[in-house]
């Protein structure tokens, strides 16, 4: 009883009709919220004491980065159900994250390193958390180097399953580097235990655009996930139904 | 509002971070869109070819 819905996931057509169902809701809560956020980040948020403006780089630096580690542990915990229960839809939503979190993660790289100029007087340094954040971009660019070069679709589901599972093992070391290691980066200031060191006027807007980016990966996910779906179910009559509705 | 654009002085860092972060969350959403396009199109020729119905 408790694991019908687990067994229902595993259905493409459920799935498929859930997506369906579910993405304009995502698409507008996550369009509102980033609306909301951005006007929030830089209109309402007073400036830095010590870094003036240039600290509203965190509105879209934060969540950018977080958007990139949500997505690989989603793509990995997706992969690896994949792997051990023989889940055609769960390789379908690993499949579905790669280029998502590439692209993301480019945009962490990117903002931050306009964030450095400024503040540590360079736009690149060979850091812990940059270095882990750049292995990051080359798990999702080699993840999908690895399904593009291997023409057997269950195959590549499987192969790339196991990288992106491997690769797990940097996620953690990003998190902490700021910890671990002497880094250029600041410790979180918000993903800690206790009180977030950051006033409210400043703090909200950046909680808003986090929610947002958080949406916004759902919305993308269950649009992308659809489409793998229909090339994974190449004969199913159900498609016949399903196109016929839309 | 020229205050505003003029951002205490970081302009060139604060705008392009915006501007850059704001195009990958639109080539996102194409790229989404269209990737499912192409999937039911696809699915769509496969069944008037083959009737593929099992």
């Amino acid at each position: 009883m408790a694991w019908t819905w687990f067994h229902r996931l595993a259905s493409p057509p459920h799935v498929y009709a859930l997506a369906s169902r579910l993405t304009p809701w995502f698409a507008w809560a996550a369009a509102a919220l980033i609306v909301a956020g951005l006007y929030g980040g830089l209109v309402l948020a007073p400036p830095d004491y010590q870094q003036g403006d240039d600290f509203r780089i965190i509105y879209v630096h934060a969540p950018s980065a977080w958007m990139s580690l949500m997505v690989y542990v989603t793509m990995a915990v997706a992969a690896a159900v994949g792997l051990i229960w023989r889940m055609k839809v769960a390789h379908a939503a690993a499949a579905s994250c790669a280029a998502i979190g590439a692209s993301f993660t480019i945009a962490a790289l990117a903002t931050g390193s306009l964030w450095g100029r400024k503040m540590w007087g360079t736009y690149w340094e060979w850091d812990p958390r940059l270095v882990s954040e750049l292995i990051l971009l080359f798990l999702f660019l080699g993840y999908m180097a690895l399904r593009s070069a291997i023409d057997d679709l269950q195959r590549a589901d499987r192969a790339s399953a196991l990288l992106a599972v491997v690769g797990v093992v940097n996620v953690p070391i990003i998190h902490y580097s700021v910890l671990w290691w002497n880094s250029l980066h600041q410790a979180p200031s918000v993903m800690k235990l206790g009180k977030p060191e950051m006033p409210a006027a400043m703090l909200v807007p950046l909680l808003i655009m986090l929610a947002a980016f958080t949406l916004l990966f759902v919305y993308l996910l269950l649009v992308r996930l659809r489409g793998e779906i229909l090339r994974r179910e190449r004969t199913a009559s159900w498609i016949r139904e399903a196109l016929a509705d839309e | 509002m020229s205050e505003f654009l003029y951002m205490g002085g970081y302009a060139a860092f604060v705008w392009p971070s915006y501007a850059l972060t704001l195009v990958i969350v639109v080539l996102n959403v194409i790229w989404a869109r269209r990737s499912l396009a192409r999937a039911r199109a696809d699915a769509r020729r496969r069944l008037l070819r083959g009737g593929a119905t099992p």
